[in-house]
C-alpha cells in the first residue's frame, strides 16, 4: 500500500475508481435527478448550473443517467472479470500442475479459443441469446479467461517445482490442496494484475455492445447505451456522447494505470 | 533397518528442441543398494550433480525409480530442504506452515477436504515445537521471509518435527547457512534426534558436516556408491581412491 501511494498515477487512478465506485454505491445520493425522468421543458439542454452535464432529447439529466449508469458498467466489469479469473484460475493451475498431456490438450484449447474474434463470438452468442446484463456479463467472462489462464499455468509451472510443494507431497497432501492451499496462493499476484486490466476491457466490450444496440437495454443506462442516445444528435448536442465517453475513457484508462501499477509492486522484477 | 534399497536406478532423458527428442540420458542414480539402521545417521556424502538429491527424492516417493526396489518401513517420513527460503511456503504465517503436517494427518483433509482446521489443532503444540527449535513465542504470525537463513531452517525442522517422524532425509540441511548457524542447526538436529529417536539420512557435500553427523557413510560419484562404512573407518582408512581425493580435498582447502 505504501508503494501504491509513492506511484503517483497508480494511486491517481485508484482515487478516481474509487470516485466512481461511490457514484455507483450511492447513486440515489449522488445524482440530481430521476435518471429516467422525462423533462419535455428541456429537451437537448445544453450543460448548465440546472444540468451539469446537460439533457438528452428525452429531457433526461446527462449527469445522473453517467451516475446510475456506473452500477451497470462497473458490476459487469467486475462480474465478467470475476468469472474469467475464477475459470482462467483453475484451468490454468490444473493444467500447470499435471503438465504432460493434460496440459497439451488444455492449453490447445485455450488457443482455439484465442482466435477466436472474441467481439464477434460475443456479438453473436448476445444475438442468439436476448441482451440481458446477466448474459453479458457471462459472455464476456466466458470469453476473456484465456490470458488469467496462460499465466495462471506459466506461474505453476514453476511453483510446483519448489520445496514447499515437494514437502507437502511428503506429508500426504492431495493434488487438490497443493494446488488451492500453496500454488493458487502463490501465482496469485499477476493474476490480480491481469484481473485489474480486463477490468477497464470489459467495461469497454460492454461499452461498445451497448452502442451497438445489443448491450444494456434502454431504459437502463449503461454508459455505452447513453453514448449510444447521443448518436443521432451529435451535430447538435455533443454533450450527450462526449461525457460517457470521457467517463469510459478515464475509468478504462484508471484501471489500466492501476494495474501497471500494482505490476511494478507485485512483481518487482519486471521493473529492471 | 528402516530403508533398503536393492540395485535401484533413474535416468532422466536430456531432451532437445521442440519435438522434445531424447538425444541421450542422465544416469542420476545408476545401481544403489544400501541400508539403513533405526535411529542411525546415515551420511551420503559426494560432489554436486553425483546424484545424492534424486536418491533422496526416490527414498522420499517423489520421484520413482526405473529399476530396483525401495522399501521404507514406515510412513512417518519427512524431509528438510537444503535451501528454508525455497521449503516454506512464502503466503503462509510459521504457524501454518509448521502445523502443516499436522493438518494433514487430520481426518477432516484426509476425507478430501480443503479448508484449514488449524483452529483445532492445538495450538499448545506448535508452541511446544517452536520453544523446542529455539524461536520466540512471536514467530508464529510472521512470515517466513522475515526470518534469517538458520531461523527459517528451524522453523523447517520444527514442521518435520511436529508430525513425531521416525525418519527424515535431510538434504543438504545447512549448506545455505553460514558455518556458526551451521553448527547451531547441526545440534539442533542432534537434539532432536536423541529426543525423538529419528532415523536420518544425511545428504551433504561437506564432509566435515557429514563426519559431525553420522554413524555411518556413503560416499557417492556419478551415481554410483562408491565406498561404504562406520564414519571412523571412512576418515581413518578410506579404501576407495575418491574417497581419498574427497579427504585431502578438505585438508588442502
Amino acid at each position: 500500500m505504501k508503494e501504491l501511494i509513492k506511484n503517483r498515477l497508480a494511486f491517481g487512478a485508484l482515487i478516481f475508481i474509487f470516485v466512481i465506485l461511490a457514484f455507483a454505491l450511492f447513486a440515489p445520493l449522488i445524482a440530481p435527478y430521476d435518471p429516467s425522468a422525462i423533462d419535455t421543458d428541456s429537451i437537448l439542454a445544453a450543460p448548465s448550473r440546472i444540468h451539469i452535464l446537460g439533457t438528452d432529447p428525452l429531457g433526461r439529466d446527462i449527469f445522473s443517467r453517467i451516475v446510475y449508469g456506473s452500477r451497470i458498467s462497473l458490476s459487469i466489469g467486475f462480474i465478467a472479470v470475476g468469472i474469467a479469473v475464477l475459470i482462467g484460475v483453475i484451468f490454468g493451475s490444473i493444467a500447470g500442475y499435471y503438465g504432460g498431456r493434460v496440459d497439451s490438450v488444455m492449453m490447445r484449447f485455450v488457443d482455439i479459443m484465442l482466435c477466436f474474434p472474441t467481439f464477434f463470438l460475443i456479438l453473436a452468442v448476445i444475438a442468439i441469446l436476448e441482451p440481458s446484463i446477466f448474459n453479458i456479463m457471462a459472455v464476456i467472462g466466458v470469453t476473456s479467461w484465456m490470458g488469467v489462464a496462460r499465466l495462471v499455468r506459466a506461474e505453476v509451472l514453476t511453483l510446483k517445482e519448489r520445496d514447499y510443494v515437494a514437502a507437502a507431497e511428503v506429508m500426504g497432501a492431495s493434488d487438490a490442496w497443493i494446488i488451492a492451499r500453496h500454488l493458487i496462493p502463490n501465482a496469485i499476484g499477476p493474476v490480480l494484475v491481469s484481473a485489474t486490466l480486463g477490468i477497464g476491457g470489459a467495461i469497454l466490450v460492454e461499452s461498445a455492445l451497448s452502442f451497438l444496440g445489443i448491450g444494456v437495454q434502454p431504459p437502463t443506462p449503461s454508459w455505452g447505451n447513453i453514448l449510444m442516445d447521443g448518436k443521432s444528435t451529435l451535430g447538435v448536442a455533443w454533450w450527450l456522447t462526449i461525457f460517457p465517453g470521457i467517463f469510459i475513457l478515464l475509468t478504462v484508462l484508471a484501471y489500466n494505470l492501476l494495474g501497471e501499477g500494482l505490476r511494478d509492486i507485485l512483481e518487482p522484477g519486471l521493473k529492471e | 533397518m528402516i530403508v533398503k534399497l536393492n540395485g535401484v536406478k533413474k535416468s532422466f532423458p536430456i531432451e532437445r528442441g521442440y519435438l522434445k527428442t531424447a538425444s541421450g540420458v542422465v544416469n542420476a542414480v545408476d545401481g544403489v543398494s544400501l541400508e539403513i539402521e533405526k535411529a542411525e545417521t546415515f551420511g551420503l556424502v559426494g560432489e554436486s550433480g553425483c546424484g545424492k538429491t534424486t536418491l533422496g527424492k526416490l527414498i522420499l516417493g517423489i520421484l520413482k525409480p526405473d529399476a530396483g526396489s525401495i522399501e521404507v518401513g514406515t510412513k512417518k517420513i519427512q524431509v528438510i530442504f537444503q535451501d528454508p527460503q525455497a521449503s516454506l511456503d512464502p503466503k503462509m504465517r510459521v504457524y501454518d506452515i509448521v502445523a502443516e503436517g499436522l493438518v494433514l494427518q487430520s481426518s477432516a483433509v484426509r476425507r478430501g477436504g480443503l479448508n484449514l482446521p488449524y483452529g483445532k489443532i492445538a495450538k499448545g503444540q506448535v508452541e511446544e515445537m517452536l520453544d523446542l527449535v529455539k524461536l520466540p513465542k512471536g514467530a508464529l504470525n510472521k512470515y517466513p521471509h522475515q526470518f534469517s537463513g538458520g531461523e527459517r531452517q528451524r522453523i523447517a525442522i520444527a514442521r518435520a518435527v511436529l508430525t513425531d517422524p521416525e525418519f527424515i532425509v535431510c538434504d543438504e540441511p545447512v549448506s545455505s547457512l553460514d558455518v556458526t548457524v551451521q553448527l547451531q542447526i547441526l545440534r539442533l538436529l542432534k537434539d532432536v534426534q536423541k529426543k525423538f529417536s529419528i532415523t536420518y539420512l544425511f545428504i551433504s557435500h561437506d564432509l566435515r558436516v557429514v563426519r559431525f553427523m553420522s554413524d555411518r557413510i556413503a560416499v557417492m560419484k556419478e551415481g554410483k556408491i562408491v565406498e561404504e562404512g562406520p564414519t571412523q573407518k571412512i576418515y581413518s582408512k578410506p579404501d576407495h581412491d575418491y574417497t581419498k581425493l574427497l579427504l585431502d580435498s578438505i585438508l588442502n582447502i
